[in-house]
């Protein structure tokens, strides 16, 4: 591959978010993170829902995939298992993820393909002008909503630890170099990593603001804490993990942390599959069919 | 006996499965080619289920109304196959049931049970009652005590009781291939198929002490055939799944729905063959389903779907993401009795225009349906070669009937097909930057760029989008992808043989058009219908240009749905008029008689413009 410069990650096309959105901020995190871990943009797929934050993949020089609201996890799994040799990052809105998406969100969990995603977490539909996304919390009112919000918030941490997310981590769209060690650190994570990303959105979220933000959001690592949880850890030592986990993923008014809050080790999809594929990885479905189909073989249970 | 049918029926999950496949076998062995078909309902265990295996000295494929032979394994299958025996027939049944009365059978219908008791002039008539009405429609009892074989034959070979009756299915076969006089040999080859060590051996032994019983002689007597070997006995599951294979898929994904999930366990279960690596997923739904076949397909994997009228409904959106961003895909559609959850478990050609249709705005797709088992093995071929070469969706049409029914066919029938014509980008040698995928092409075909292609990249969007993929709204790049996208539909038009989009089996005064598993109904109907002629339809979409082939006919359409589907395409493609549409709706395939009934009708000008037909049990 050639020498790239971090300026070769990012597309010509010019980002259309709103001045001050923290997608932007995102987007850099994302593009540093890749040229910092020396990432090959041919081999290199960014998939994405439809939203504000979907449009990320057009911004970045690599193979970008803009999908539907709410696939974007099944179809950046299916790209992942048909070539377990790309490096896949899948993005998009709270919206897409845990909206329209969240069966999806769900069962990505329940698999642990390995890739990364990282949910651009603006409590509002932005690019529908607004209205209240899943994790605007009960009773609170954004700029564009007539009325309070009746219905309640989603913890994006909680429900992808009950899913089954191995590496779960929360970053600022505004810690530009924070994001990017934690991007860094879920694209190397073996399995599938969960990025949630506060981001504010100045056009349509008043609430939770830069400045609402600024000073309620410390970092977990700064206090110690240790979010590894090592292959067969004693029940005991696993139940204090889970423990240490929820108390910290439910944290949120005064005081917000960030960081990576859960690591465990825990086999990738391609890792089982392998029992219902016996050559997988190695021949993987994205090389064709390599040898001649033994249908005499096939077709000898048929046999009359 | 030329045309014989073997029909079984009893309680579901009591393997009657088994016995219609063993029966089948046996007469295979035996050089009879055989077709069954299956009817159950959406039930786990206890609801009535029933097989037909068809019998006949050419390969077969279609199914009369009236049996040979029923054996019914309880009380329900001698209530609601009343009528179905031919006169001089024979009924195979446990004489242990005539105790019971039609009201007291737990999963009988109350419409059953009540059109019963009227028939017979009683309030609750016993299954006596019944059994004498056979008999007065001139079929032979055979009163046969399985359970109490079972025990005794069990007792003979020093088995306890519930081993033995374990063997129920192979007693009620090898009764009555015994009472048709058709030799032990076959029965006991077809055994060897399906059972291994110990189950085979007490089976083999079971047969055999059958046939040392004396029955009386049947009037009619099933010889032999003469046995030719290479012949195979497969599902239309099971043959969608092969062609899937043999047409190099590598990537499936499905959620589970009757009847479509048989073809993804069966590619699930057979991945240790060579050239058959297809990982398999089993999605959250198929919205899931659908959308991660195409992120498979991005990377140059060859990838299918499978699913059935509920799933298609919400994969949709997925298919016209596809479309789109001209990803190939192919979703291979079981229809089954809808709307909504309909008739999970009968069979219905509803679908059509949802699959030629189904989706918000517009993008190509090809839409091909199979008449039969062998159709099914070559067209998912065929529809894996479209989607690729023409990198859009291609719907594969199959339904319920198809799916559960088996037939018997010359292995060499079974090719694979070499097809080919995929256009894929060199990677670029020099330099690196955007790959303009969706760069100009006058056959509206651009080459394909896996993902993961180096040399390079773009992007692709569900949005409208310029050459390298990015979001436009640009009104000149919009009418020109637009019409790009839409250019295939024309290219595949032209390419694709005409023997692939139809088939003028024989032509006709009256010109009958069906599509899909009408078929092989109808292909038997020929015989009984001088003047009738048939066009088979294989590609519905794009519609093969057939105005020529219906100058001056006397038009019929014969399909499983309600509104006649293919008449009202037919109008729109060709502006002929479709003069008689022959429909059926109740879940049940056509059968020959009442196809031929009436088509003899159309013929002597005596039809409706709508004919239903209500034939099945
Ligand atoms: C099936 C479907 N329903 C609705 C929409 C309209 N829609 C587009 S973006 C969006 C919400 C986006 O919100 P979010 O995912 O949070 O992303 P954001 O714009 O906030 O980044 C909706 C509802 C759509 N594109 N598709
Ligand atoms: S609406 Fe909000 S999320 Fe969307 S671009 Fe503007 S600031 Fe960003
Ligand atoms: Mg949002």
């Amino acid at each position: 591959m050639l020498e790239l410069k971090l300026a070769d990650y990012k597309a010509e096309k010019q980002p259309d978010w709103c001045p001050g959105c923290g997608d932007y901020g995102i987007l850099s995190a994302l593009q540093m993170a890749l040229f910092e871990l020396k990432k090959d943009p041919s081999q290199t797929a960014v998939f994405s829902g439809i939203g504000c934050s979907a449009k990320t993949p057009h911004y970045l020089n690599l193979y970008g995939v803009h999908t539907l609201h709410g696939r974007v996890l099944p179809t950046a799994q299916g790209a992942k298992l048909a070539n377990p040799h790309l490096t896949v990052v899948a993005v998009g809105g709270d919206g897409d993820g845990l909206g329209i998406g969240a069966g999806h969100f769900v069962a990505a969990g329940r698999r642990n393909v390995d890739m990364l995603y990282i949910l651009y977490d603006n409590e509002v539909y932005g690019l529908t002008k607004g209205q209240a996304g899943p994790t605007l919390g009960f009773g609170e009112k954004t700029k564009s909503l007539p009325k309070p919000n009746p219905q309640g918030r989603i913890n994006p941490l909680l429900l992808a630890f009950a899913s089954g997310y191995t590496w779960i981590a929360r970053g600022y769209a505004y810690d530009v170099k924070g994001l990017k060690e934690l991007i860094k650190e879920g694209l190397e994570h073996k399995g599938l990593a969960f990025l949630h990303v506060l981001q504010p959105c100045p056009t349509y979220n008043d609430l939770h603001t830069k400045e609402w933000f600024a000073p309620r959001l410390y970092k977990l690592q700064d206090e110690g804490y240790d979010p590894y949880v090592p292959e067969g850890l004693p029940p005991e030592e696993l139940d204090r993990k889970m423990a240490q986990f929820q108390e910290k993923a439910a944290e949120w008014g005064e005081r917000i942390p960030i960081g990576v809050f859960w690591k465990a080790e825990v086999p990738t999809f391609e890792e089982r599959l392998k029992a219902y594929l016996p050559r997988y990885p190695e021949v993987y479905p994205a090389l064709g069919q390599r040898e001649p189909l033994d249908l005499e073989g096939l077709l000898k249970e048929f046999a009359l | 006996m030329d045309d014989f049918t073997w029909r079984v029926g009893g309680p579901q999950g009591g393997g009657i499965e088994t016995a219609a496949t063993l029966f089948a076998r046996a007469v295979g062995k035996g050089g009879w080619w055989v077709a069954t078909k299956r009817e159950y309902h959406s039930n786990i265990m206890g609801r009535h289920s029933y097989l037909d295996v068809r019998l006949s000295r050419k390969p077969v494929e279609a199914f009369r109304e009236r049996v040979e032979m029923l054996v019914a394994l309880d009380g329900e299958t001698l209530a609601r196959h009343l009528d179905q025996v031919r006169p001089g027939g024979a009924l195979l049944y446990d004489p242990k049931v005539l105790d019971l009365t039609v009201h007291k059978l737990p999963m009988l219908d109350h419409r059953v049970a009540d059109a019963l008791s009227e028939r017979f002039g009683k309030l609750d008539p016993s299954l006596k009652d019944l059994l004498q009405a056979y008999v007065e429609a001139g079929v032979q009892p055979l009163p046969y005590p399985f359970e109490e074989v079972a025990d005794r034959i069990g007792a003979e070979l020093g088995v306890p009781s519930l081993q033995a009756r374990r063997t129920l299915n192979t007693i009620a076969v090898a009764a009555s291939l015994h009472f048709l006089g058709f030799p032990l040999e076959p029965l006991l080859e077809a055994l060897a198929l399906q059972f291994r060590g110990k189950v085979l051996e007490l089976n083999q032994e079971v047969a055999k002490a059958v046939y040392r019983e004396e029955v009386p002689k049947l009037p009619f007597q099933l010889h032999l055939n003469g046995y030719e070997p290479g012949r195979v006995y497969l599902t239309g599951a099971q043959a969608a799944a092969l062609g899937k294979l043999a047409g190099g898929l590598r990537f499936q994904t499905y959620y589970p729905i009757s009847p479509a999930t048989d073809e993804s366990t069966y590619l699930e279960a057979h991945t240790a063959f060579q050239g058959a690596d297809v990982a398999v997923v089993q999605t959250e739904d198929e919205i899931a389903a659908v959308t991660m076949a195409v992120g498979a397909a991005l990377t140059g994997a060859k990838a299918a779907t499978a699913t059935s009228g509920p799933g298609f409904s919400l994969m949709a959106e997925g298919m016209g993401f596809a479309g789109m961003i001209e990803a190939p895909l192919v979703v291979t559609l079981y229809q089954r009795g809808g709307p909504s959850t309909g008739l999970p478990t009968r069979t219905e050609q509803g679908d059509l225009m949802f699959a030629l249709r189904g989706g918000h705005g517009e993008y190509p797709r090809l839409v091909l349906a199979s008449g039969d088992i062998l159709d099914a093995f070559l067209d998912a071929q065929k529809a894996l070669a479209w989607a690729w070469r023409y990198q859009t969706v291609v719907v594969h049409l199959v339904d319920k009937f198809l799916a559960s029914m088996a037939q018997s066919l010359p292995k060499e029938a079974l090719r694979v097909l070499q097809l080919d014509g995929e256009r894929r980008l060199a990677p670029r040698q020099e330099g690196f930057g955007p790959y303009e995928r969706y760069a100009p092409s006058e056959d509206g075909i651009s080459p394909f760029i896996p993902i993961g292609t180096p040399g390079g990249f773009y992007w692709m969007t569900s949005d409208e989008h310029d050459l390298v993929g990015h979001i436009t709204e640009d009104i000149p790049l919009r009418e020109y992808q637009m019409e790009k996208r839409m250019q295939k539909l024309k290219t595949a038009q032209e390419e694709i043989l005409l023997e692939d989009q139809y088939t003028l089996y024989r032509d006709g005064e009256v010109l009958v058009l069906g599509w899909g598993t009408v078929k092989g109904t109808l292909l038997e109907a020929l015989d009984h219908l001088p003047g009738v002629g048939y066009l088979h339809l294989r590609l519905l979409w794009p519609f093969p240009k057939i105005a020529h082939l219906l100058e001056g006919k006397r038009l019929v359409t014969v399909e499983h749905n309600y509104s006649g589907q293919l008449a009202d395409l037919v109008q729109q493609e060709t502006l002929k008029r479709v003069h008689h549409r022959v429909v059926k709706y109740n879940g049940r395939p056509f059968t020959l008689d009442e196809v031929v009934e009436a088509l003899k009708k159309v013929l002597a000008k005596e039809a409706p413009e709508r004919l239903v037909l209500r034939k099945g049990v």
